[in-house]
């Protein structure tokens, strides 16, 4: 018998004569095998942006959410009114901390590979958002990121042995092995611990932003998540929290074109760009060159001046690409096409960076060989000295009764309870 | 001395409150019209005013965000209170409060913590239908790193609200809404009392907290231990003095942490033990208890334990009377328990 539940579904009411209804299901441009192609993408000159005042009325802004802000051109000069002239130091600085983010990356994802520990995340092709947002904050705004902004601990200058302990999971973890590797907490950095469960942080940052406004401090809160990510409910409370309350927030959406095997398209990506879920909202959006680490910051900074001059928040989509898999947990030669990262218009963000300081005069090849060499060794040596207070699975973790440590403040009776049982068990079994 | 004044439990949280706004400027209060209107059950009342707006503010619907942005004041550093207007409201807040609240403390070794104290009326017996009645109690009690609390009389709801709002670790606070302006003995079809002239609605005007995770016994007995919360107290009371039975009333007061020494001594003073919640019973709260009970006291029992529950359905509008678990149905339970 059929279920009717079923065939109302199935069929309406016959006679009418309409046709069809059809269901879109996105289908991304190429798959593995398949020629990759993005002569389609609209990619404005360099100088075409123009810069609104930081006060600016989000209405009177709306275009920037469909542009694209741009300082480094095809030949790596400066140009536009973006381009934030940062002095050479600060170039070389922002130069250094994306090439050591790239080889913390490698040595990391090596070590995954030679079973050290679970799981990595390399944020390969997307150092600039991290960095250039990094260096164009304060050094004491509150930063709420997603789980591949590795680059804004190591743009603070934060030891890389803390993040590798943390990796490793070992006795040197100060989250005593408790989280998923790149899962980092640092206080002292502004970096808030991050969640595996995505744009949670969203809220959050509003909230921190909502609080610093509330006590008339000075400071500011920015957040990250990732494109496919803005489909979360958390996503869009936080957009109307901020807009509500005016927040003194900068909300990052990297659109790094994949969310594991889901491309942008399932996220909204066919129907407009994701810096226009700011104009909804009425906050000010900008769509950014995401590999171009001058415009990141140049933007950022517009948006934290905008932020501290009590004018509101600002949305800003970094466009990119995810040069590898999701994490070490996928193969991305899976489900995409194998030529898209040599093919992606807006190059790589590191030699970028590097023509540009090369065409000033301040640096050359032979320097940047050097840097690199001096880095990898600077990982090495670090990655020795984390693996000397263990690797995951090797014993050299926390006791196993702290288990039952800041589950809440003071330890309530059924977790002495449990944690007891639990030593027992092990003494009784002689182990 | 402090003042002692009457209060119904409204009043009585309104009154924690305010106490602890006036004793740390790090407190605010947040939720759906709880800012100039004071809460449609009025239960943040004149905060505002007294106050002012960047300590008592209105937000937008989304329950989700209402708790992100606290987990946000929280990592700042304030005390958030949030107010999420019925328990039924709080599901689209569960990732909020389950994976993020709840672990921040665990997560980051201490580095940052949720000390938050989310308010929300539950419970049924006001006809509200089954997104007006729920108690998701159990939810709650389920998921590692938060505190459940439930008061049952207007003294208690602001001790242990004063106590909830200084702890350091996320707190649930449900107000059994259908006691908000009475006790409630289960008798559905006679006149609703009120606070007035009861003992446990003589409050102090001042502050002072009662610990969570100390159980109250509302009625000292020997003759059989029941163990309830909220408005069930109310209801099992009244039951107990129609049967004219020696039972032991322990009202637990909190859920996490639990007081399991008072439970535990009862039961083994009785030998007898009924369960008695509203929630819905598989995997309720009371499954929990039975197996504490049943662990701790298996030698001492003299009786199956029994639990009396709402019912595995959702909470029926014009069926609420069947569905409440009344003195009928506590009366039987008792009835079977004493048997033997």
């Amino acid at each position: 018998m059929t279920d009717p539940h079923v065939s109302a579904g199935l069929q309406g009411e016959s006679g009418r004569n309409l046709p069809p209804l059809r269901l879109h299901v996105p289908e991304p441009p190429a798959r593995p095998g398949e020629s990759a192609d993005f002569t389609h993408f609209d990619i404005p000159a360099a100088d075409a942006a123009p810069r609104p005042d930081e006060t600016a009325q989000p209405a009177t802004m709306r275009d920037m959410a469909y542009g694209l802000v741009r300082v480094l051109d095809e030949d790596g000069a400066a140009v536009g009114q973006w381009n934030p002239n940062l002095p050479p130091e600060t170039l070389l600085r922002m130069l250094r901390a994306m090439a050591l983010t790239r080889a913390f990356d490698a040595r990391m994802f090596r070590a995954q590979r030679q079973g050290k520990t679970s799981f990595y995340m390399k944020s390969t092709g997307e150092e600039a958002v991290s960095i250039g947002a990094a260096l164009a904050l304060h050094r004491d705004d509150m930063c709420f990121p997603s789980y591949r902004q590795q680059g804004i601990l190591i743009a603070r200058d934060w030891p890389i042995i803390d993040m590798m302990n943390q990796i490793y999971s070992n006795k040197g973890d100060r989250l005593k092995g408790r989280q998923l590797p790149i899962m980092y907490s640092a206080r002292e950095a502004g970096f808030f611990s991050i969640s595996g469960n995505l744009t949670t942080q969203y809220p959050q940052a509003v909230g921190w932003a909502m609080a610093s406004a509330a006590r008339g401090d000075t400071r500011i809160a920015a957040t990250w998540c990732g494109e496919g990510s803005t489909a979360e409910g958390d996503f869009h409370s936080a957009c109307t929290f901020a807009s509500v309350y005016r927040a003194p927030v900068i909300m990052n959406i990297v659109n790094n074109q994949w969310a594991i095997s889901s491309f942008s398209g399932f996220a909204g990506a066919e129907a407009t760009t994701f810096a226009a879920r700011a104009v909804g909202y009425g906050i000010a959006g900008l769509r950014v060159d995401g590999n171009d680490v001058l415009a990141v910051y140049a933007a950022t900074r517009w948006a934290a001046d905008r932020a501290r001059a009590n004018a509101g928040p600002t949305l800003i989509e970094h466009f990119t690409y995810r040069v590898e898999g999701h994490s070490t947990s996928d193969d991305p030669t899976a489900y995409r096409s194998a030529e898209e990262s040599s093919l992606w218009p807006l190059g790589d963000p590191i030699a970028r960076l590097k023509q540009h300081c090369i065409g000033l005069g301040i640096w050359d090849e032979d320097r940047h060989a050097a840097m690199d060499k001096e880095l990898a060794e600077t990982v090495r040596d670090a990655a020795r000295e984390a693996e000397k207070n263990g690797i995951l699975g090797h014993g050299l973790h926390h006791p196993m009764e702290s288990m039952f440590e800041d589950v809440f403040e003071e330890m309530p009776w059924h977790l002495k309870e449990q944690q007891q049982q639990m030593l027992d068990e092990w003494k009784a079994a002689g182990l | 001395m402090t003042d002692i004044q009457h209060m119904n439990m409204i009043q009585a949280i309104n009154s924690a409150m305010d106490v602890m706004m006036e004793r740390d400027p790090t407190v605010v209060v947040m939720g759906e019209d709880v800012g100039f209107f004071g809460g449609v059950f009025r239960a943040t009342a004149g905060l505002q005013q007294k106050y002012g707006k960047n300590r008592v503010f209105d937000t937008p619907i989304t329950e989700c965000g209402i708790i992100g942005v606290a987990v946000g004041m929280g990592a700042y550093g304030l005390r958030p209170v949030p107010e999420i207007q019925f328990a039924d409201y709080i599901y689209p807040a569960l990732d909020q409060l389950v994976s993020e609240a709840a672990r921040l403390r665990y997560r980051s070794a201490g580095e940052f913590i949720a000390p938050m104290t989310v308010r929300s009326p539950f419970g049924g017996g006001i006809f509200g239908g089954q997104t007006h009645s729920q108690s998701p109690e159990g939810i709650f009690t389920h998921c590692s790193g938060i505190k459940t609390v439930i008061p049952s009389t207007p003294y208690d709801a602001k001790g242990l609200l004063i106590a909830a709002i200084e702890d350091n670790d996320p707190t649930i606070f449900f107000e059994p809404k259908r006691i908000y302006n009475g006790p409630f003995d289960g008798e559905y079809d006679t006149p609703a009392t009120s606070w007035a002239g009861h003992r446990d609605a003589q409050v102090p005007t001042g502050y002072y907290r009662i610990p969570l995770g100390k159980a109250r016994i509302a009625r000292a007995g020997e003759a059989l231990t029941i163990l309830c919360y909220g408005t069930m107290v109310h209801v099992v009371e009244h039951t107990v003095a129609m049967l004219g039975l020696d039972a032991e009333i322990v009202d637990l007061r909190s859920l996490v942490p639990l007081d399991i020494e008072t439970i535990e001594a009862s039961v083994k003073k009785t030998g007898r033990c009924l369960i008695v919640h509203e929630a819905t019973r598989t995997s309720g709260f009371g499954a929990e208890l039975l197996a504490q009970v049943q662990e701790r006291c298996f030698h001492h029992l003299e009786a199956p334990i029994e639990r009396v529950t709402g019912f595995d359905t959702p909470y029926p509008h014009s069926l609420e009377w069947a569905y409440f678990p009344g003195p009928v149905r506590i009366r039987e339970a008792i009835n079977k328990i004493m048997k033997d």
